[in-house]
């Protein structure tokens, strides 16, 4: 997918006054922590579960070598292959070629936020092939021609007005009077139009929520069961997913489930839960006759490590979204990539480059609410913030802050000048806001264009300190 | 070496409580002498954060240990807000990590660095604050008191201390105003926007005074609620604890 990053500003001010997306978002920030509150708080074991999960997580990381050769050599034992793709154009030649080999027509898609990543469908397009998204959520976004705005519930930016009349406008082979005002006729018409799609699609392509070295089995959580559908209908199931998502046993899988859903929609256990391990055997009743796993490196290695090798950890539930005021008021579309949110502003520019990134490390209060729900407990300002070094030693960060940081620090490394100097602009400043507050400041637009900026008292504390200690 | 009793405290006044707001920093005087300190003012400028979050790291090294220096001889730093003494107690230590000595007297007063209502609840043992405001008030969460500094129920203890104080909380109390530093003025229309529910959320308590333990997020508050015409003073909650009525509200005139 093409990054749009770097219009962050712009975009979040669109997102700022788009009326459909505040009633949108207005929702859901009330929906997913709630839910995910109340799990938690069901569940007395919570916090220790995230230590376990995050030492399994580091673990794997410092092994993560040893740990993604393992799970290779179970699938090829279960009869599966996999395949190493350094960056995006690796992972769609490679699944270009399986498709192509197989002649391929029709490809029946699961919900993969790295396939966005890598820009699949479209390339599967130019290439002739049909890909149709089977989540609901993505199968209304592909209709749209749009990308996800959140990486769990991908069209949250959407009513279901309007996916209604998508439908209308889509699917004009149905009666145009049919009802379409509960979810649940939407739901009944997307499963319709989908049946075809899982019964005659040649390949199915799923991502996988984790990886488990012991097994060579890859998992994917569902509420919808799209993903089986997907993986066990066509002939040949292709898992495309990132290489972080490697765990080393079953045990370890199932303490990040009991995670995932709670952190990301507040369920106990998602509606379905797959294992995949190989392509069908001699005896078993259906499932694919091959199984091939796509393994994409695309700049998450350079992060090993280093201080950034944290974010490696991510289990890609959401909850730093869900709880983020920053996401709350633009929406997923701003970040203008893949990954949205806190976990995209702490991910991104490793992969889309610091540059195009720039503004999501910084589009932060570091209020810290996301680690503070983070499963794993990525410490996502710490991450942003080593960005925002990163910024400043490249000179990316606008000039204004550069400046302003220098004229500043000028001042306040030197004590006595800073006091001789502060001293006398707060009693200037003291005496021009005798009303008690500025409308509008030079060069401070940015506050006073909707707030009044408070006026000092007039003498600073150090002086009158001094005054009182000596008088 | 265990603290002097009276144990001597450097204040860690903040440069916002210094240069705009002088009366919070003589409230927290009066607190830390109530809570039996003995309060010291060094000489100082600025603890390097707005320079940290930007990621100056050298500007931000320099003012850290000048500060570090300012700060050595205390048994405790206090300062009247989570953000500055979260960035002595987290961020010191970070930024010296590469650097031993340093690392070392920053890790020293990291340890000895706290916020001013937890460090008089659960160091100095104070139960009740100083009677002389009256009120119904709400109390925002500061994000850095709340979670780099752990201050959520020390402050509502003291408030519950005052007779005439009556707390009403708000919805979120806990979300971000939006001030975040330079953030405010770097992303003024996000910032707008998330203080904008702020206010609907301090309006909707009734309350007629908003307190909290920072006096940026009070600041972009206050002109967020005044600039809307809402009628709600701000202070900071060291000058109600402390009994401090006479002080105009952050931006009003006094008198």
């Amino acid at each position: 997918m093409q990054p749009h990053s770097a219009d962050f500003p712009a975009r979040a001010a669109d997102a700022l006054t788009d009326p459909d997306l505040r009633r949108a978002l207005t929702k859901f920030k009330t929906g997913f922590p709630v839910n995910r509150a109340r799990a938690v708080a069901n569940l007395p074991e919570f916090e220790a579960l995230r230590d376990a999960a995050k030492a399994v997580k580091d673990h794997t990381l410092s092994h993560l070598d040893h740990y993604l050769e393992a799970f290779e050599a179970r699938v090829r034992d279960s009869g599966g292959h996999v395949h190493w793709a350094r960056d995006a154009a690796e992972a769609r030649s490679i699944i270009l070629r399986l498709a192509t080999e197989r002649d391929a027509r029709l490809i029946a898609k699961g919900k993969s936020m790295v396939s966005e990543e890598i820009g699949l469908n479209a390339a599967l397009e130019a290439a002739g092939i049909k890909a149709v998204e089977t989540d609901l959520g993505e199968y209304i976004l592909q209709i749209r021609g749009e990308v996800p705005s959140h990486i769990v519930a991908p069209a949250l930016h959407l009513s279901k007005e309007q996916v209604a009349a998508d439908f209308r406008r889509t699917h004009t082979h149905l009666p145009p009077d049919r009802p379409l005002d509960q979810p649940t006729d939407l739901l009944a018409e997307a499963r319709g139009e989908l049946r075809d799609v899982f019964l005659n699609a040649d390949i199915g392509i799923t991502g996988a929520n984790f990886l488990v070295a012991e097994t060579g089995s890859t998992i994917i959580v569902t509420n919808e069961g799209n993903g089986d559908l997907t993986q066990t209908l066509s002939r040949c199931h292709i898992v495309l997913t990132g290489i972080e998502k490697v765990v080393p046993t079953l045990a370890d899988a199932t303490l990040m489930l009991r995670l995932l859903a709670r952190s990301a929609t507040g369920q106990e256990i998602t509606a379905y839960t797959t294992f995949s391990t190989g392509p069908r055997r001699a005896d078993d009743a259906d499932g694919p006759r091959e199984f091939h796993v796509v393994l994409l490196d695309n700049g998450r290695s350079a992060l090993l490590g280093t201080e950034m090798q944290e974010v490696l950890r991510c289990i890609r539930c959401g909850a730093c979204m869900n709880h983020c005021p920053v996401y709350h008021a633009v929406g997923g579309h701003a970040y203008g990539w893949v990954y949205p949110g806190p976990i995209g502003a702490a991910l991104d520019p490793a992969l889309i480059g610091v540059k195009e990134a720039r503004h999501l490390p910084n589009a932060s209060t570091f209020c810290g609410k996301c680690e503070s729900v983070c499963p794993v407990k990525i410490p996502l300002p710490k991450i942003m913030h080593r960005w925002r070094e990163v910024e400043f030693e490249r000179r990316l960060s606008p000039p204004s802050v550069r400046q302003g940081l220098w004229a500043w620090a000028l001042f306040a490394k030197r004590p006595r000048l800073y006091r001789l100097v502060t001293a006398i602009a707060m009693r200037v400043m003291g005496w021009m806001g005798k009303e008690g507050a500025f409308k509008s400041l030079p060069l401070a637009g940015g506050w006073t264009g909707t707030r009044d900026f408070p006026a000092p008292q007039g003498r600073t504390f150090q002086s009158l300190y001094k005054d009182r200690r000596h008088g | 070496m265990p603290p002097a009793n009276p144990p001597k405290v450097g204040l860690l006044v903040t440069c916002l409580v210094d240069l705009f707001r002088p009366a919070v920093g003589f409230a927290a005087v009066t607190l830390l002498e109530r809570a039996g300190c003995q309060v010291t003012v060094p000489s100082q400028s600025c603890c390097g954060q707005p320079a940290w979050n930007n990621g100056d790291r050298t500007t931000a090294e320099a003012l850290a240990r000048t500060m570090i220096q300012a700060f050595e001889g205390c048994d405790y730093v206090v300062a009247p807000s989570g953000s500055c003494s979260g960035m002595l107690r987290k961020h010191y230590p970070e930024l010296f990590r590469d650097d031993p000595a340093w690392a070392a007297r920053a890790a020293a007063l990291a340890d000895r660095t706290w916020e001013l209502t937890r460090f008089l609840t659960d160091i100095m043992g104070m139960d009740t604050a100083i009677p002389g405001f009256a009120g119904t008030v709400t109390y925002h969460d500061s994000c850095s008191g709340l979670r780099e500094m752990g201050v959520k129920e020390q402050p509502r203890r003291l408030l519950a201390s005052l007779p005439g104080v009556d707390l009403t909380e708000m919805q979120g109390a806990d979300v971000c105003c939006g001030f975040g530093g330079t953030f405010c003025v770097k992303y003024p229309d996000i910032s707008t926007h998330m203080v904008t529910e702020k206010v609907e959320a301090i309006v909707g308590t009734g309350a007629d005074t908003l307190l909290a333990g920072d006096l940026g997020c009070l600041m972009n508050m206050a002109g967020r609620l005044s600039r809307l015409g809402h009628d709600i003073d701000v202070r900071h909650v060291a000058e109600v604890l402390a009994g401090d009525p006479d002080t105009a509200p952050i931006g009003r005139a006094e008198g």
